[in-house]
Parts: structure tokens; C-alpha cells; sequence
């Protein structure tokens, strides 16, 4: 299998709080990857590492075979245009309507026909489960959930092979949340995706991920499949998993 | 909402405080000071009892077992008198929580010294800062320069109509008063020499020279200058600035820039602008209170305001704009994430952008004094 993610050692500092003391692991291609662990961990703050938003204060980053610490200005670009983000709130451009969103990655950076990119919104808004009508409205004017779902689509708007998906579940109702899990899987499979995400949704976790790596106490306590998480002592672990299978 | 009572029983040794009713957050502090008062000298024996109440919140709770403790430690035998089991198990959830370590976080004080300190460590780091944005700003400056379709003209084309088209009433408005005002006060004082023609001088050369590119300078500072910060701190605060950086669309490019561009060109027009309004301003006031007719004012002006005058002002134009749009978008950058700090560096943008034009002003005035233009 190919690595698509690999971390090494990482180690971040915040003025002088340790967050992350020497990190390690890989994600497979293909793999639906959690990242998780309590409030205050550092999950997101590792994934804004991952698409270099954050410096990493020491170790080694490489993602889609690019190493993050010394990428050219170039390279990075070209890195950027591979892989689709999706923030916690969607961050859509407020300035801009949903269609115009999912559209500007394809006017930038492709000679692509206006014919042929408004029928490439128009299948993306289809894929992600958002009606035609709303390609028009500005991000102010639709639901927290169908903000994360334009995010979605802007965020696979130029087919990335790498999705990074921010707690995708959270502040959705469990109906859309679900339906959100089901997208994702469905997405995995149409396009061979490889997703990493942040979660603490418990029956997302459990019906998405293939493997999960569990940051606690500046360290990765777990990293494996969900099947043996249980197998190692934490109290992060037993608390969070521990309830699941009572119910 | 009052509807507790509190009484207290004192029989030679033996103190008794009979509690009544529902005990909450909103009675307590007058039943503490009550029981404050007592002096507690002559007291061996405390009863408390709360056989009568019939319920208790949280802080109750917390307040009877702080005063059972203090008794206690006071060497008083103390008796606590309970029969509710919602009121014991209330009691016993806040000892609970007592008796768990808190780790106390210390909070340094700092000295005087140290404060001043981290005062102006501060705003070196700041500064340094700014020289970072500087420098940001230069090398897309050179990006822009390496080819004629880098340069984002539809977004800079969008910031002239907004930070320039959209001004012109204000600035026309203020600028014409400020004519208007210049040109009524100076007329007081010129008629009493009789030097009433003299008047074209003054408002020729300081309008055209310093109050036009100054007073367009301060209210698009305080437009624009304010908009840029906002518009780029709540981009930044719903994270829009890093969903355009793992889209690889760098914010320099695509937001500081065209900005920048577009308040560079708008600056310069929207003083000749000023400058106009300001005569014009001035020439009513020559021709209603001096009796100077407007044919005689253009006259008098083509004599002896010269046209350098004129391309001083505008000249400041492009630089004032730098300063504003620069502080205002670096402000932007700098907000932190939350609400609080989209007011405050608005404040500060404005603020600062005003005062960098004004020292800005004073630096070109001493320079074209001495240059004797």
C-alpha cells in the first residue's frame, strides 16, 4: 500500500505549551483516518500542520510524497491543488455565492469553458446532496449543515486524491450526520479517496473510519484499526470507547 | 423572591440558627452578613439546623459547609441538624468537590518594571511584525511584476469602486466645508487690512498643498482604512484566510495587493477632487463676504498659485494611500479569533493609519521646504 501521510517525530511548541512531543504515523492510501482524542489534544492543530497552515517546531512531514519542511514555493502549490479541505464551518467566501465558491478553484486554475465548469458545479452540488437552487444564495443565507456540505464541494471541486475533513459531523443533526457518514463512504468508493478526519462523533467514528490514531497527552496513545483499541490502557480510550459498546 | 428566613437563637452558650424555607443563591448573601455579625465569643455549642428547609442550591451549599469548617476549626462544637435527603446529598456533592485537589495556578505578579517591559517587547515584536508584512508585500509586488496576468484586475477594479467611487460624496462634502471654513475665517482678518484679494493665496496654496491630500487622507482612513481591517479580520476569524491558503490562493495576492493597487490610484484623483471642492468652497465665500468676483479669482490664482502646488499634493497621494492600506490590512491580519479583537485593531487601524499620514505629511513638508519647492 501506498503511504499518502507520513509523520515523523513531530513536535509542535506554542510559546512554551508542548502540544504534540514526537508524533509517528502513516496513512495508507484509500484509508478513512481518524484523528482523535480529548478536547485540547491537538488534532486540528495536526491537521493544520498537515496542510501547511502551522509549522511544525521540529521532526518530519511528508504528504502525497512531498516533504513539508523544505517545499518549494512551487512544489507547494502543486501540492495545494491536490488535496480538498474542509473547515469546521465550512469557511465558504462570504463575498461569494455557493456556485461561485466551487467555481473558483476551476477559474483559477484551469482554461476550462464557463459552460463546462457550471456543469462541473452542477454535478458537485448533486454529489454532496445539496438542491440546484441553492448554488445561487451566499453562504449567509443557508444552514450550518448545507455550508459544510458547499464545503464539501468546493473542497472536491478539482477532484483532489486527499480530503481532510474537519469534524465533518459536528453541530449536524443526527439524521445529516448520518448522511453525511454515508456521503463520505460513498465518496471513498466513487472516487478513491483517501480521507483524514477529526471527530469526536462516536457512531461516525465507528461507521467511517478503517483506522484511527489517538493523540493524548502530547503523544499518540493508539494507532491501529478500532477492533483492538481496547487492547491499550488509557483513560482517554476507556472512557470515550468504553461507553459505546455498553449500549 | 425572598423567602427565607433566618433565625438565630441565643441561649447563654448555645447558639442555634434555624434556617427556613428555600435557601438560594439570592438570599444568601444577607443571611452571611447576619450570621457575620454575631459575635462568636460566648457561643460552645452551634446548632445549625435545616430541618425546616426545603431545598438548597449549590452555593447554599457551599456557604453551610464553609461554615461548618470554620466553626469547627474555631474549636466550637457544631451540629448540623439535616432530615432532607436532597439537602444531604447536596451537601455532600460540594464536600466531595472540596476535598479534590485543586492544583492552584499561580498567577505571577508582575513588577513594575517588568510590566513596562513586556509593554515595549511587545510593541517591538509588533513592529517587527509589520516589517514582516512589509516584506510580504514587496516580494508579490515582484510576483506582480514577473507577468502583466498575475495582476488580478477584476478585484483591484472592485476596490476602486469601492474605496474610491463610493467616497467621492464624502470627500467632495468635507472638502468643500473645509474650503468654505478656511476662506469665511481668513476673510474676517484679511478685510480689516483691506488685503481681501489676498485671499486666493491662502486657499490656493493650502488647500492644493496641504489640506486636501490631508483631509482626503484622514476620511479614507477612516472609510476605508476601517472596512479593510474589518473585512479582513472576520475573513480570519471564519477561517476563509486558510481556506484560501490550502487552496494554494495566496491572500497577499488575491486580498492585500489588490487593495493596496487600488487605493494607491484612487488616492491621488480623490484629492483633485479635494482640491476643486476646496476652492470652490473658498471662491463663495471671496465672492459673497470680499466682493471678489469669480473672473478675478482665476485671475488673481493663475498669477500666483504655481502648478507645483498642485503635483505636491497629489504627489503625497500614493503615499498616504501605502500607509493606510498597509496598516489597515496588517491590522486585519492581526486579529485573533474572537470578536473582541475586530474592534480593537479597527480602532487601532484608524488610529494609526491617521497618525502615519500625518507624521508622513510633516516628513514631505520639511523635505520640500528644504528642496525650496
Amino acid at each position: 500500500m501506498k503511504k499518502i501521510i507520513e509523520v515523523k517525530n513531530v513536535k509542535t511548541v506554542f510559546d512554551n505549551r508542548v502540544i504534540h512531543n514526537g508524533l509517528n504515523l502513516t496513512i495508507n492510501e484509500g484509508d478513512i483516518y481518524g484523528l482523535l482524542g480529548p478536547s485540547g489534544a491537538g488534532k486540528t492543530t495536526l491537521m493544520r500542520e498537515m496542510v501547511m497552515l502551522q509549522h511544525i517546531h521540529s521532526g518530519s512531514m511528508s504528504v502525497l510524497g512531498y516533504k513539508l519542511d523544505n517545499i518549494s514555493h512551487k512544489n507547494a502549490q502543486k501540492l495545494r491543488r491536490e488535496w480538498g479541505v474542509l473547515f469546521q464551518a465550512g469557511a465558504l467566501f462570504s463575498s461569494l455565492t455557493i456556485a461561485e465558491n466551487i467555481a473558483l478553484p476551476l477559474d483559477e486554475y484551469t482554461d476550462l469553458s464557463k459552460e463546462m465548469i457550471d456543469e462541473i458545479i452542477k454535478f458537485k452540488i448533486d454529489l454532496v446532496g445539496l438542491k440546484q437552487t441553492d448554488a445561487n444564495l451566499f453562504p449567509s443565507q443557508i444552514s450550518g449543515g448545507m455550508k459544510k456540505k458547499a464545503g464539501l464541494a468546493r473542497a472536491l471541486a478539482m477532484d483532489p486524491k486527499l480530503l481532510f475533513l474537519d469534524e465533518p459531523t459536528s453541530g449536524l443533526d443526527p439524521i445529516s450526520a448520518r448522511d453525511f457518514d454515508a456521503l463520505i463512504l460513498e465518496l471513498r468508493s466513487l472516487l478513491g479517496l483517501t480521507i483524514v478526519m477529526v471527530s469526536h462523533d462516536l457512531q461516525s467514528i465507528y461507521d467511517t473510519m478503517d483506522r484511527v490514531a489517538i493523540i493524548d497527552n502530547k503523544v499518540i496513545a493508539y494507532e491501529g484499526s478500532l477492533k483492538n483499541v481496547k487492547s491499550v490502557k488509557n483513560d482517554f480510550i476507556e472512557t470515550f470507547f468504553g461507553k459505546f459498546n455498553e449500549q | 423572591m425572598i423567602n427565607t428566613t433566618l433565625q438565630i437563637i441565643k441561649d447563654k452558650e448555645r447558639l442555634t440558627l434555624n434556617f427556613k424555607g428555600e435557601l438560594t443563591l439570592y438570599s444568601l448573601n444577607s443571611n452571611q452578613t447576619n450570621i457575620k455579625n454575631i459575635s462568636l465569643k460566648n457561643f460552645k455549642y452551634i446548632t445549625i439546623n435545616l430541618e425546616k428547609v426545603d431545598s438548597i442550591d449549590t452555593a447554599v451549599a457551599i456557604f453551610l459547609n464553609r461554615l461548618y469548617d470554620d466553626f469547627k476549626n474555631k474549636n466550637i462544637e457544631t451540629n448540623l441538624i439535616v432530615i432532607n435527603n436532597d439537602i444531604i446529598n447536596t451537601l455532600e456533592l460540594v464536600k466531595r468537590d472540596n476535598l479534590k485537589n485543586r492544583v492552584k495556578q499561580k498567577t505571577q505578579k508582575l513588577s513594575f518594571l517588568s510590566s513596562i517591559g513586556r509593554y515595549i517587547y511587545n510593541y517591538f515584536r509588533e513592529f517587527l511584525l509589520f516589517m514582516a508584512f512589509l516584506g510580504n508585500v514587496f516580494i508579490t509586488k515582484i510576483h506582480y511584476l514577473k507577468s502583466i496576468q498575475n495582476i488580478r484586475f477584476k478585484e483591484i477594479a472592485f476596490e476602486i469602486n469601492e474605496s474610491g467611487i463610493k467616497a467621492l460624496g464624502i470627500v467632495s462634502l468635507t472638502s468643500f466645508l473645509i474650503g468654505l471654513v478656511i476662506a469665511y475665517q481668513s476673510a474676517f482678518q484679511l478685510k480689516l487690512y483691506g488685503a481681501n484679494i489676498f485671499i486666493v493665496d491662502m486657499i490656493g496654496i493650502s488647500i492644493l498643498r496641504e489640506l486636501a491630500p490631508l483631509i482626503t487622507a484622514i476620511v479614507i482612513a477612516g472609510r476605508s482604512g476601517s472596512a479593510f481591517t474589518a473585512q479582513i479580520g472576520a475573513m480570519k476569524i471564519t477561517e476563509e484566510l486558510d481556506a484560501m491558503r490550502t487552496m494554494g490562493f495566496d491572500p497577499y495576492i488575491f486580498l492585500v495587493m489588490p487593495r493596496i493597487i487600488a487605493l494607491m490610484i484612487t488616492l491621488p484623483l480623490l484629492i483633485f477632487v479635494s482640491d476643486i471642492m476646496g476652492i470652490f468652497g473658498g471662491m463663495l465665500v471671496a465672492n459673497i463676504d470680499l466682493n471678489i468676483t469669480v473672473e478675478l479669482f482665476v485671475e488673481r490664482f493663475h498669477e500666483v498659485v504655481d502648478i507645483s502646488h498642485l503635483f505636491i499634493g497629489l504627489l503625497k497621494g500614493p503615499f498616504f494611500a501605502f500607509l493606510i492600506a498597509s496598516i489597515a490590512i496588517y491590522r486585519g491580519l492581526m486579529v485573533k479569533n474572537d470578536t473582541q479583537s475586530i474592534g480593537f485593531n479597527t480602532t487601532k487601524s484608524v488610529v494609526e493609519a491617521i497618525f502615519a499620514v500625518i507624521v508622513c505629511d510633516a516628513i514631505f513638508s520639511i523635505v520640500f521646504t528644504s528642496l525650496g519647492i
